[in-house]
Parts: C-alpha cells; structure tokens; sequence
C-alpha cells in the first residue's frame, strides 16, 4: 500500500522516488563493506577456519550468547523500570534522576570495565583494604561473565533508558486508566497495556544494546572474555587471515540481520501511532512511603555504579597525572574529537532522516529490507567495518589517481584515504543504526493525518518535510545527534584505523595509553571524553523538558 | 443519608490542586437506568468530578456511593479497577497494538474463552462493526474508534459508565447520529451513565437528566425541558439555549412591566411589587406579527431553514431575539411588528 | 541553522584535504605500532637535528599492515614500526616491505635482531623474563620457563592473556626449540597452575603477584620498571631463567622501509639514525628497555636487574612460529 503515491501529482510522485533513490545510495554505502566481508566467503581461509571451528567456535558462540543475553535483558529491565518511573511516576529527586541517569552514556564501556575491574579485583582498593583489615570475606571475582554483563549493563542501559522514556512519556498515563477502568491494577495495567504499547521503541534500544555488545572489544578484552569479536581480532592480528576474520564476521552479520527481520515481521500490522492525547504535567503516579524509597534507593545505586564511582575513580587517577600529562596538545584532541563527532553527527542523521522518510512513503519489501541494511553497520566490530569501507576507498582512490595521471598527467596524490572523508565515511557506516532508530521512532509518531492535512493545505514533498515533520522531529534529531555525537566521541578502533595524519583524538589517546597498560594515565583523555560527551546530553534533556 | 433509591450519590465533594478548587462542594444523584449528563463551560469541573467518581482522583471531601456502598471519601479510596466503572476517554485511548475485538475483550479477563468471544460478538453486533473485528484502531474511522471504544467499556457490564466528551472528536454531523445510536445502545444495555459535555445539543439529546456546572459544583439538576424553561439562576438561562434579558418593574405575582409591555405569566416573583427584575425572553417568546403596534427593527438575522432568527433592536437599544417562520424575510433595517407569547416567566433580581 | 552548520562542515572538509594534498618531499612518513608517547620524543629529537619532518600515526600492528596493503603503490608511509618481531615477519611476508642494505645498520643491530633478508631491523630489545613475590619466593626456588609448568606451582602461577603477541612470541620461540608436542605440554602445565584466569596486561599480572595472589608470573622488564617507579619497595623481582639453556627470551620494536615508499632514503636515514648510539638511548631509556645495539649500556636503572644471557635464535622464527603458536595455546586452552 502507498498512502502517499495514491492522491498526489505525478511531481510529488517522482519527488518520492528520489527519496527511495537516495535511500538506496545510503544502503549501497552501507552495503560495500558488508559485500567486501561477505566476498571472504568466497575465498576462506581453511586452515584457520578449520582451527576455529575446532576449538573456539563454539565456545565463542556459547560466551557471545550468554553475554548477549544477560545484558539485553539486564539493559531492557533497568532501562525501562528507570524510563517509567522518570516518565510516569512521581517521587522525590525525579526531576533529577530524569536527566542524570543518561549520563552514563557519555562513560564509554571499557572505561567503566577497567575502572571496575581496577576497584573490585585481588589487587584493587576494596579487597586490599579488606585483606590488611583482616577481613576474609571471598568476594565474587569481578573478571567473569557476571562482571563483564554488569558493566555493558551499566553502561549501555541509558540506551533503552532513553528511548523507552519517550514512548512512555508520550503514552502518559491515559493507557494506564483505560485499563484501570476495565478492572485491571495499575501493575496489570503496566504489563498488560503500557509496556506492550512501548515495545517497538524498547525492543529499537535492546538492538541497539545488541548491536553494540556484539561489537564490543574493549570492555571484553578488559575482561578477557572471549566472544566472536575477539574471535574475529585473533583470527585477523593474531593469525593474520582477515579471511577468517571475514568469515566470523559475516556470521555475525547474517545473525544480526535474520534478528532485524523477525522483529520487522512480528510488528506486522500494528501501529503504535499513540491515538490518544498525550500526558499532561499532572498526570503523573504518585509513589507513596516504601515504594517512593525504594525508586530513590534503586535510581541512587544505578547512578552510582553506573556514574559516580566511575568517575571518582577517573578523576583520583587523572588527578595523579594531569600536572604531568596535560599540555596544549589536549586542545587539538579535544578539538578533533568535537569536530569528528559534530560532522559525523549532522551527517548520520541527514542519512537518518532520508532513510526515516523513504521508509514512510513506502512500506514495500524492498525498502523495508534496504532500510534494515543500511542500519546492519553497527553490529560490525570497529576494525572489521574499518577495513571493509578502506579497501573499497582505496580501490576507488588507487583508481582515480592512476586514471587521472594517464589522462591528465596530473598526480595530484590520494584523493580520499589519508582525509577525514575516508574516516567520515566509516563513522557514518557504523553509527547510521543509532540515528535511524531514534528518528524514525519520532517520524512513526506523526501520524498520517497530520500528513494528510498538511496535503489538504497544499504542502507536500520538500516543504511538506521542512514545514510539518522536521519541526515535529525536531525533539527525535537532536536525540539522534546527540547519540551518535556520543558514540563517536567514544569510538576507538575506526578512528584508529582510518584517521588522517594529525588527526589525534581524545579515544586514540585512550588507546595509547590503555594499549601499554597504563590505566592510570588514561583517565585524562577518559575524563575529557565524559565531560566533553555531557554537554549534549544535558543539552538533549532541556530540549525533551521543553 | 444514602438513599437506595440511587445508583450513584455525590455529597459534597470537594477537590482542590493546591490553591484552586476545581470541585466545590458537588452533590448530585442518580438512578439505575438514567442517563445523567454534566454540562458545562471548560474550566467548570465537570471532568475532574467524573475522574474523581471514576477512582482517578481522589476527593478531599465529602463522599461519593455506588449503590449503597461508599467507594471515596476523605478516608477512602476504592482503587478505580475495583469500582466495576467504565470509562470511555475523550480521546477514546484505545489500545493501538489490539485489534478492535482485542480491545472490547480486554476487560472481560476471568471469563472462559467461549464466554469472552461470545460478549465481544454482542458487542460488535450491538455497535454494528461485526466486518471491523480485526481491524487495529488506525484502520478504523473516528466514529467506529468512538463505537469501539463504547463497546470496550460497556462489554464487562460495569455497574456505571462514564463518558468524557465522546463526541467532541467528530464532525458535526456525525456526532448527531452518533449520539442518538449511544443512548439507544446504552438503553438497550440497560446502563447507567453520566457523559460529560460542553455542548447542549448532545445533553439534550442523549441525557436524561442534566446537571448544569458552574465553578466547580451544580447549577441546576434537572430534566432538558426544565433547565430550559425553568432555569433557576442566571448562568443556567445564559448557558441553557438562546435568550436575552430585558430589564423590567415586578407589578405584582403574575405581571412585569418593561419597555414591551407588561408580560404576563406565572413566576416566583422576587417581591410582592415594584422591584427591578430582569425577564428571560426566549426567541420563542418573541412572535412576528405584521399587525402588533410593537415593532422592532431588524439588525441581524441567521438562517436556520425552516425559520430565521431575528436580532431586533428597540427603541431603547436593547436588543432582543426573535425566532420566525422563514418566509417573513425581512432585510436588514427594516422595522417589524413584534408581540410576546408567555406563560411562564423567569425573571432574576437584579 | 542547518545551512550554516553545513558550511562550516564543508570549510572544514576542505581545509583537511589541502593541508594533505600539501606533502612536503622533505619529510619522512611512519606507522607506528609503538604508541605515540613511545616515539613521538624520538621524532622530535631527529626533526632537530636533521630539520626533516616526520609525520606519523599510531595504531594496531594488523591495521597498520591492511592499510598499507589496501593503499598498495599509492601508500604515503615511508617506514613501518612495530613492538615485535612478528608482526615485522608478516609484514615482510606479505610483501610490504623492501630490503635496506646500510653498512650502518648491519654493523649496529645484531644479526640475530634483524631480518635475514634486511627488510627490518630490531631497534630495541623487550626481555620477557620471569618476576616473582619476594616475600614469598628466592632466587632459588626459580630456574626456567619450563619449569612452571610442574605441578609444585598449582595456584601460584599469574600469566597476561594469550592473545598478547609477546605471549604468541614467548611460545613460538619454544616450539622452534622443544617442538610442538612438547611445548603445548608445558603451556598446558602453565594453564593448570594458574591461579586466577590470564590478565589483560603485565602491569595487572605483576600487580597481582606483588599483591600475593600468585607468587610468580612471566612478563616483559619495562613494565617492572614502570611498577618499581611507582612504588620502589613493591616486593617484586626480575629473575632470568633459562641461563644455563636457551637463555631469556627476547623480542624488538623495529621497523622496515615500506615497499613503496615514495622517501626510501628519508625512511632508511630515519631507521640508521634510530640505530645510532644517541638514539639508542633515547629509544631503550623512553621505556625501560634494552637497547638493540649491544655497544650501548641501557640506563642505569635497567642495568641495575643485572645481566643476562638472551636468546640467540633470530627473532624472525617468532614471526614464522607465531600461527602456530596461538593455535597450540587454543588447543592447550590458554586464553
């Protein structure tokens, strides 16, 4: 069905093609990296797969699952018990745990994971301190499944958090009384109506929190718990078979896809359009006695392990360092990490927004499926998507250069690698999941009356989007913007692999210095990249307040 | 003292946000099987005292009984699912990731399947969307949501039904029909409801009984015909159909004297003689007649097909309405002849 | 708003592209695998005394090596560094580096720490030795790698993850002596005394013996170094093993000229002025390491663990043995 095509001009008609035609050229971008992992496939590397199969593979398989699976539904619980008391319900400080409780997403996960690990294992302040006070006590040892899924749970709940807050904010209260009114509890109420009706916004954050566990190498490597992603690192730095690294990815990717899909598939019909009115100011539950000092008690110790003692811990190393460490150059990484991050941010969510839009007008299998490609780039481990967008940019490059010294004598060096472009390109690939999902969750909220009363009044196509969607979307792309603002600011092996000379940031600082052990020197750039990361989160809050 | 007589009793309820009261001391009552309506200006309270009978707010003062039984007091709050009410919202809140079978089943939990398909079958049958079963609220049209939602609230059989502005999300039209197929659907369920509006066409047509709000608490509890003609203060007659006051002298218990005459006709007389009063005239009241003495001149007239109605100005300036058949079409500045037809006056001291 | 942001966006595209299309010939371009507060004071000092810029980037040794592969004839690097020989191995085996034939270089770096074909050369050598508990452990307890594999050492072993090359490295170079069914017993023997599961550094592990929770580990010297700056009485000591044998095992941070370096003579001034005397200082003492070059003395703090008899094999084997290596610690299930 095509809701627009039917009632309009042939104009408006061709201008929505060309929405598809750009959503289409956003997918092939995303596409050729995937396609390069996927060729390995045709060329594998035997020997090493053999090996992997035999002896890692499904150990690999077995630890992803249960890491996986213990932080998606770690993130989805904490993540929507916080988002509905913020958003629904009333109890002292929750103005303040409203927005303090997304900081944590400006603390990237391997600086939580070796800031926990730090404090909690054998050789850490805690058990030191226990061990010379004579207290015997075994704690629970931090360097497992349980303390890696804690800190990726820590760190990538503001995910769900964040998004399950909106769907529940814009549901208020009014789904809660209707079926209070039909005989159910308010906590029947929950789980019956509210939660089910927030589930498309819920299970978009738990994918995100997917995406990025299976990605992840630094807070595993931290851990040294072997998932495929390590897998994919030793079969590639350790075995020097990107092949094989190839192999497990594609893997990967094909699983991540089939997940995509089935959700796509079990949504089905079902519009979460909200149909009614949204929650005024004083429609919030008040939490009475026990139950609104439990929500405080529960908020404080997420904020807690989540936020504070991670970065106490931070800033007691870094304070040890800074008269030594800090010098002019931290203008530059700073500089380099906002200046990333700001254009890596407007582009992913002028792609986002593309994407949004011609996934709207047109809800036929083959957009559906490019819409869903076009976001597979987050669940690739950095390095992996790196060399897969590098060696068709290099091809491209090596290509132009030659051809334009044939031709035209002309040697005018590299055009694309060694620039930012290369980097652009990379950054946009992985992070185009996160500002998708967090515009197209506000664009599915329009509904198509606003879309049909706009037509009525003559807008449509370009003006249409500047006029009507773009300022209701407004509160969605600086969602977007912020997010993938953060996630670049914290993204380490692309930047690694793929930046300019000079172009330093405050994450490859990180690296330096965490690649040699030294954790302790690495909290500076790690305090600079939260404080740096906060300002846009406190931003992103005001905006949703207003 | 609660009378078993009524289903529902309100006595004097109170509810305040901080320093603003919102319900003021509202009383009211009524009987299984009516259909009372709550009309009133926006602002005046009408929905906060159906939340509060609904169990959404809780009352700071006075009581509110379901049949017999106190379910809110100060001291008590019967939660809102225990009080077998039904709710349909202004917005209709219907569940947007249910089917419109999903929806009207929802509140028929612990009955057995067969049980539960059966009602929502009735329901749709009663509704007449039996082809929309399996439809999702977005597919449906403005008036099945309304209908679907009816259907929702009604199917558990809810000892009473609460309606939030139901009709203020439909054009004009529809609502009409709308509101006459809901009190035939509401009759034939044999459910007692209060609906909440702002629009007096709609309480006419669909109430049994209708409480005018003002301020937080009822004007007038009373019969359509009653608040219409035997309004008991000044805001009713202003906000119960058209009319204008004409100032005037009481002459004695069945007479008042104004720049139209003496208009006679019964009234409670605020005094025994010669105290200011302002008399309601109804357009009604006014009649055309070609040959009265009387005439007015014609400074605004509205089409309204079978008849058309008049702003007239008298000599004083005062301005009175007139509503006439529509074949005296009379321009604009033109004087006619005006006579009075009464038989009950209303008349308030001014 | 949007315009304006996207002006400056495409004023900062621009600005990026000139200033790469701006190559000076009068610099020389590096990967480097050793990071950058390792190398960058090396650059500095050779920019001051030759004028010639050196421009680099630092990064993973895998990444480095798909780069340049992916960047083919149109690379601009110049010189690859690394921390090991095994990444230098597969560089050369991959075909991305060339042959440097300087008289100064042979005659500086011991044969044994360089490429037999001269592709590379070790510019400084990393001790991977044995540190034990002093107040739980004697010199004499101690004696050889090997020897921590028999069970008198169950729970008293710490070892770093096997995923770190120098572990890769450490066991490749024992395969290349006892062969593989017999190094896969020792390391299984090493797996079975662990005492907790393998750290992610050798700071963490020594960390962990100084502490008690083990009483000995195998790690590299320069992170002792580190330990001992921190905290000059953390009771931890170096101790050599294998002195009567193989002697202590030993890698290099090196570097090669690229195959398709656009400055080879830029690149090889570079590599023999890292090599010469002065820079071998500044080189071995920047990290607590020893210099390559066994003329010069490495700083006095390092002198101070005493002497020792290093390994003899040319570290190349490490890069050749090193696949085989991380698969027997799969198989041995070292992680």
């Amino acid at each position: 069905m095509n809701r627009v095509a039917r009632a309009i001009s042939p104009v408006t008609r061709l201008f929505t093609q060309g929405w598809r035609l750009s959503a289409l050229v956003i997918s092939l971008a995303v596409l050729t990296p995937v396609m390069v992992i996927f060729w390995s496939l045709f060329s594998p590397d035997l020997a090493v797969w053999q090996h992997l199969k035999e002896h890692l593979l499904w150990e690999l398989t077995a630890n992803t699952f249960w890491l996986v699976l213990g932080t998606a539904s770690g993130t989805l619980v904490l993540g929507v018990a916080l988002a509905w008391l913020t958003a629904v319900c009333e109890f002292p400080g929750r103005k303040i745990f409203s927005w303090a409780l997304l900081l944590p997403l400006a603390v990237p996960a391997y600086v939580t994971a070796f800031v926990m690990v730090g404090i909690f294992d054998f050789t850490g302040p805690l058990q030191s301190g226990m061990r010379s006070s004579g207290i015997e006590w075994a704690l629970p040892e931090i360097r497992s499944l349980a303390g890696v899924t804690l800190v990726m749970v820590l760190a990538f709940y503001p995910y769900v958090y964040l998004i399950a807050r909106n769907a529940f904010a814009t549901q208020g209260k009014r789904a809660l009384e209707a079926a209070q009114s039909l005989g159910y509890s308010p906590r029947a109420g929950f789980f019956k109506v509210a939660l089910p009706m927030a589930r498309p916004w819920i299970i978009g954050g738990v994918m995100l929190v997917i995406m990025e566990t299976l990605a992840d190498f630094g807070t595993v490597s931290v851990f040294n718990y072997d998932t495929f992603t390590t897998g994919i690192y030793k079969a590639w730095f350790d075995m020097f078979s990107l092949q094989a690294a190839s192999q497990l990815a594609s893997i990967l990717v094909i699983f991540v896809f089939i997940i995509v899909l089935l959700e796509q598939q079990a949504r089905a019909r079902m519009r979460y359009t909200t149909v009614g009115k949204t929650a005024g100011k004083q429609e919030r539950i008040p939490l009475k006695g026990w139950n609104s000092v439990a929500a405080v008690g529960f908020a404080s110790t997420v904020m807690l392990l989540a936020f504070i003692i991670p970065m106490t811990q931070l800033l007691i190393w870094a304070s040890d360092v800074v008269m030594d460490d800090l010098d002019s150059r931290y203008f530059d990484f700073l500089w380099h990490s906002l200046l990333l991050a700001t254009m890596a941010a407007l582009l992913v969510v002028t792609a986002a927004v593309i994407l949004a839009v011609a996934n709207r007008y047109y809800s036929d299998l083959t957009t559906r499926i490019m819409v869903r490609v076009a976001t597979l780039g987050y669940a690739l481990p950095g390095p992996v998507l790196a060399v897969g967008a590098f060696i068709p940019i290099a091809w491209f490059d090596n290509q132009l250069r030659d051809g334009l010294h044939a031709v035209f004598g002309y040697d005018g060096g590299l055009m694309l690698q060694g620039t930012i472009v290369t980097l652009l390109i990379a950054l946009c690939i992985r992070f185009m999941a996160v500002g998708f999902s967090a515009v197209d969750g506000n664009l599915q909220r329009i509904t198509h009356s606003i879309d049909e009363s706009a037509h009525s009044l003559g807008s449509s196509g370009l003006t249409l989007l500047r006029r009507v969607h773009l300022p209701i979307l407004r509160g969605g792309l600086f969602t977007a913007m912020t997010l993938v603002f953060v996630d670049v600011m914290k993204e380490m092996p692309i930047t690694l692999m793929t930046r300019p000379f000079g172009w330093d940031t405050l994450a490859v600082r990180v690296f330096e210095m965490t690649a040699e052990g030294e954790w302790e020197r690495a909290a500076l750039p790690s305090v600079a990249i939260v404080l740096a990361g906060l300002i846009p989160i406190i931003l992103m809050n005001r905006h949703a307040q207003h | 003292m609660p009378n078993t007589d009524y289903l529902l009793e309100l006595n004097s309820i109170t509810q305040r946000y901080g320093e603003t009261t919102v319900v003021n001391e509202m009383s009211l009552a009524l009987q299984q099987g009516d259909i009372g309506c709550l009309l009133g200006p926006s602002g005046c309270g009408k929905t906060t005292a159906l939340r509060c009978i609904a169990g959404f707010e809780t009352v700071q003062n006075g009581t509110i009984t379901l049949a017999g039984k106190t379910i809110a007091s100060r001291q008590l709050h019967l939660a809102a699912e225990k009080r077998h009410i039904g709710m349909v919202f202004q917005d209709y809140a219907l569940f947007p990731h249910m089917s419109a079978a999903e929806n009207i089943a929802f509140g028929l939990q612990g009955q057995s399947k067969q049980q539960r398909q059966r009602r929502v079958s009735e329901m749709l049958a009663l509704i007449g969307l039996e082809q929309s079963a399996e439809l999702y609220p977005h597919e449906l049209s403005g008036g099945q949501q309304q209908r679907i939602a009816l259907a929702r609230a009604l199917a558990p059989r809810p000892r009473l039904l609460l309606m939030d502005e139901p009709f203020s999300n439909l054009d004009i039209t529809l609502r009409e029909r709308l509101c006459l197929d809901v009190r035939d659907i509401l009759k034939q369920e044999q459910a007692t409801a209060i609906i909440v509006t702002h629009d007096q066409q709609e309480a006419f047509m669909i109430a049994d009984v209708i409480g005018v709000m003002n301020e937080g608490c009822i004007q007038q509890w009373d019969s359509a015909y009653n608040l219409y003609h035997r309004p008991n203060s000044r805001f009713v007659a202003n906000f119960v159909g058209e009319g204008v006051f004409l100032h005037g002298d009481v002459v004695d218990g069945e007479r008042v004297r104004t720049e139209l005459g003496i208009i006679d006709g019964e009234f409670d007389a605020p005094c025994c003689a010669d105290c200011g009063v302002d008399v309601l005239l109804r357009p009604d009241d006014v009649l055309h007649d070609d040959d009265s003495p009387l005439q007015a001149i014609v400074k605004a007239k509205a089409f309204r097909g079978a008849q058309i109605l008049y702003t007239l100005s008298l000599p004083t300036g005062s301005e009175i309405l007139s509503l006439v058949p529509s074949h005296h079409n009379h321009p604009i500045g033109e004087p006619i002849g005006i006579r009075l037809d009464t038989d009950h006056l209303v008349a308030f001291r001014v | 708003m949007q315009c304006k942001q996207w002006v400056i966006l495409a004023a900062a595209l621009m600005t990026t592209w000139v200033s790469h299309s701006a190559l000076a010939s009068d610099e020389v371009v590096v990967y480097s695998a050793r990071n950058e507060q390792l190398i960058k004071p090396l650059f500095d000092a050779y920019t001051k005394e030759s004028g010639v810029e050196v421009k680099f980037i630092t990064g993973k040794a895998g990444s480095l090596l798909q780069r340049l592969k992916a960047e083919g004839d149109n690379t601009p690097a110049d010189l690859l560094i690394t921390v090991d020989a095994g990444n230098l191995w597969q560089a050369a085996n991959m075909g991305l580096l060339q042959p440097v034939s300087s008289a100064k270089l042979s005659e500086a770096i011991p044969a044994h720490l360089r490429d037999p074909d001269n592709q590379w050369y070790g510019l400084s050598v990393r001790a991977r030795t044995i540190v034990y508990n002093t107040n739980k452990l004697n010199d004499s307890d101690l004696s050889t790698y090997e020897d921590l594999a028999d069970p008198k050492w169950k729970g008293k072993l710490c070892l770093r993850t096997a995923k770190k090359v120098y572990n890769q490295s450490l066991v490749a170079m024992m395969i290349a002596e006892h062969g593989e069914s017999q190094t896969e017993a020792i390391v299984k023997g090493w797996v079975a005394n662990l005492a907790t599961k393998p750290f992610s550094s050798d700071t963490k592990m020594m960390e962990a013996v100084a502490a008690g929770q083990c009483e000995v580990g195998i790690g590299n010297t320069y992170y002792f170094g580190r330990l001992e700056d921190k905290d000059p009485t953390i009771p931890l000591k170096l101790f050599w093993p294998n002195q009567q044998s193989s002697g202590v095992h030993v890698n290099i941070s090196g570097g090669g000229v690229t195959k398709y370096a656009s400055n080879v003579n830029g690149a090889t001034a570079l590599l023999e002025w890292l090599a010469s005397d002065k820079a071998q200082n500044l080189f071995s003492d920047s990290n607590h390491e020893y210099p390559a070059n066994a003329q010069i003395k490495p700083s006095a703090q390092v002198t101070a663990w005493g002497s020792f008899k290093g390994n003899q094999v040319n570290v190349a084997k490490a890069g050749e043995l090193q696949v085989d290596a991380v698969k027997l610690m799969d198989r041995a299930r070292y992680k």
